[in-house]
């Protein structure tokens, strides 16, 4: 059974990450945001979960980390001047392999920026933006329903390779109110216990070790040093670290296939947009308009890890146009992966979204 | 003594009918003189008073983050002592800034002992991103994060006493002042950019759009909290108090129910153990500063 509702784009995260059983919200206001903290805030006590506000975004992660560890399906919501705050805790996420989810509805920076605006100009952030080498999921929604659904999936994927899953939204998405499906219940991946005798940094076959959480019986340890498999820190071991940070990183990155999540269409085509979160409505729009096939479209849901391997659905293409709400970031990250294809990036910034008429002009234009 | 009848904080700026923040932003100005560098830290003042081509402000003036005024105000204030100038370093920020993400900064540059005023003026929530709770907010208000209901009657905790966590870091001057104490605010303002040292004034800036209140009452609303007690006057030096504001005291009921953010203390039925309990804060306020008029008997 599913319920029809006409919903802003945060309600239907804050209902798409109570249907996953978030039981654990720290957040603090920010545009464009606040509403996932205001629906929180009203919808936690009647869920039996805890809302807190917190006084900075420093403190928003670290407590929903605290959360964590004692087996909450924990989130917090955010913008980027509040994503920046959040790097070093992010960066601890990863390393002390911290499940969790963070929110970020983007707006138009640097600094302050377009507090009401849209922008996707953190999506190297959330790749890059601790320090160190890590690896993170960064899942992107272009409707309303994909708010709800990405979410729910966001915690099924930080829960199971145990690291930060970031939804990377946008202000337009965010603010955007459509109809939605809200099914009665949704698929729970729950956390890994760690199996019998194993230690609790001891990596399974999957590269992740199972959850040791507080209060269970585990001899847990925590630490953002480099620690052995035992959680104990040998922060001069040379071959200690090396290893410890490329399973971090591997094991996510060797899914990245499997983790993809996307749309392929019109496959035969020469000319072939890559897009996610608003663009994608705006091609859509444009293939709408032009029904002939002769114009490829690659939706991407997940963009981190990159499934390059989406890029050879498109046999034909001869270029593949990037439209994006920054100075092409992901168009950066396509050019890498690309055996001879001619990649233009589209970026654009100012927090409005590309017209269906300049897609359609760019697509004359390299045709 | 500063020229008082300078405007250097203009009109024509974009704030709602009535906002307290506004009029304390001129008073600041009136108080602290034309000789002043502003740090504004991000909230509704800075919003409402800086778009192009309408700026209010008269002086030099530096929108920080929103969390490092005090910092970005100490960098300023130790170069221009380095080059021997005099100018005064004020911030002004929110209570949001001030009380939650702008703490650390603040609590770096009163141990340091920066000579700068840092002035808070405190709509008691955040009202820039649509009246969410701050460290500010008394007891029981309700906010989009504290909404009232059945499970809550608001906002669970008291204010968070920052006068005093920052006379314990050794603050030259400490005061609280209110926009409805016009005189006494542009005193205070004066003193605290003339006595070296940090200092610190939080400023009492009713809120029409978030307390839901006429825009008009402002000023009432003002003194309606300092008649009750709900609201103090005072003024610490070196951390002592030398002076609060004595009233004759009237029960909080009535500055309660002037506001929409305590309608559900009232509707639909008293709760009167609430309203007692915001009332034991006012007493508590009263003893603590000695503000009853005794009356003769």
């Amino acid at each position: 059974m599913t319920t029809l509702e006409f919903m802003q784009g945060n309600a239907a995260c804050c209902e798409g990450a109570l249907a996953a059983g978030c039981t654990f919200f720290g957040g603090y206001p920010i545009t464009p945001s606040t509403e996932i903290a205001e629906q929180m805030a009203l919808k936690m006590p009647k869920r039996g979960g805890v809302f807190i506000q917190m006084e900075d975004e420093i403190a928003s992660i670290g407590a929903v980390i605290g959360a964590s560890w004692t087996g909450a399906r924990a989130m917090t919501a955010t913008s980027g001047p509040g994503f920046s705050l959040m790097m070093e805790n992010l960066g601890y996420a990863v390393m002390t392999e911290t499940p969790c989810v963070v929110v970020n509805i983007q707006r138009g920076g640097p600094s302050t920026g377009q507090p009401t605006m849209s922008a996707q100009g953190d999506m190297l952030q959330c790749r890059f933006g601790s320090h160190g080498d890590i690896s993170t999921i960064a899942l992107v929604p272009s409707t309303v329903q994909e708010m709800f659904d990405l979410t729910v999936k966001a915690f099924n994927l930080a829960d199971r390779f145990r690291v930060p899953a970031f939804l990377m939204s946008d202000e337009t998405i965010g603010h955007m109110r459509e109809k939605i499906s809200i099914p009665d219940s949704v698929e729970i991946i729950p956390r890994k216990e760690p199996k019998p005798g194993m230690l609790i940094y001891e990596a399974e076959e999957d590269m992740v070790p199972g959850f040791p959480t507080f209060g269970k019986g585990y001899r847990a340890h925590i630490t953002g040093l480099t620690h052995n498999e035992r959680g104990y820190p040998e922060a001069t071991n040379p071959e200690l670290h090396e290893a410890l940070v490329r399973r971090l990183v591997d094991k996510v990155e060797s899914r990245r296939h499997e983790i993809a999540d996307y749309d392929a269409v019109n496959t035969d085509a020469e000319t072939v947009f890559i897009t996610y979160g608003p663009s994608t409505r705006t091609v859509r729009q444009v293939l709408h308009d032009h029904p002939d096939e002769t114009i490829g479209h690659l939706n991407l849901r997940i963009v981190w890890p990159f499934p390059e391997d989406t890029l050879k659905l498109f046999p034909n293409a001869k270029t593949f146009i990037v439209p994006e709400l920054n100075l092409g970031q992901m168009a950066r990250e396509i050019e890498r992966h690309v055996t001879g294809q001619r990649v233009i990036s589209m970026g654009r910034l100012g927090g409005t979204i590309h017209t269906p008429a300049e897609l359609y002009d760019k697509v004359q234009e390299v045709a | 003594m500063v020229d008082k009848s300078l405007e250097l904080f203009d009109c024509g700026h974009r704030a709602c009918g009535g906002c307290g923040p506004a009029l304390a932003a001129k008073l600041i100005l009136k108080g602290a003189g034309e000789d002043t560098i502003i740090v504004a830290s991000t909230g509704c003042m800075e919003v409402f008073s800086t778009p192009y081509p309408e700026t209010a402000w008269k002086v030099p003036w530096i929108h920080s983050l929103f969390e490092n005024a005090a910092a970005v105000a100490s960098g300023i204030e130790a170069s221009l002592k380095h080059n021997n100038r005099t100018e005064k370093v004020v911030c002004v920020c929110g209570d949001g800034a001030t009380f939650d993400i702008g703490m650390l900064c603040i609590s770096g540059a009163f141990e340091r002992g920066h000579d700068i005023t840092y002035i808070c003026y405190d709509n008691e929530a955040y009202m820039n991103t649509g009246i969410q709770r701050s460290g500010a907010t008394p007891y029981d208000a309700s906010t989009t994060t504290t909404p009232a209901g059945k499970l809550s009657t608001g906002n669970t905790r008291p204010k968070k006493d920052l006068p005093q966590i920052l006379a314990s870091h050794g603050a030259s001057y400490v005061a609280t002042a209110s926009v409805a104490y016009p005189m006494d605010l542009m005193k205070k303002v004066e003193k605290a950019v003339n006595t070296p040292g940090s200092c610190y004034i939080q400023i009492h800036a009713p809120c029409s759009t978030g307390w839901g209140f006429e825009g008009g009452k402002t000023i009432e609303m003002g003194k309606m909290a300092i008649e009750c007690g709900l609201w103090v006057n005072y003024e610490l030096e070196n951390g002592r108090l030398v002076k609060a504001k004595k009233v004759q005291r009237v029960p909080v009921e009535d500055y309660l129910k002037a506001q929409k953010r305590f309608r559900h203390l009232f509707k639909p039925a008293p709760l009167t153990d609430e309203i007692a309990k915001i009332q034991a804060i006012a007493d508590a306020n009263a003893e603590k500063y000695g503000i009853d008029i005794k009356l003769k008997e």
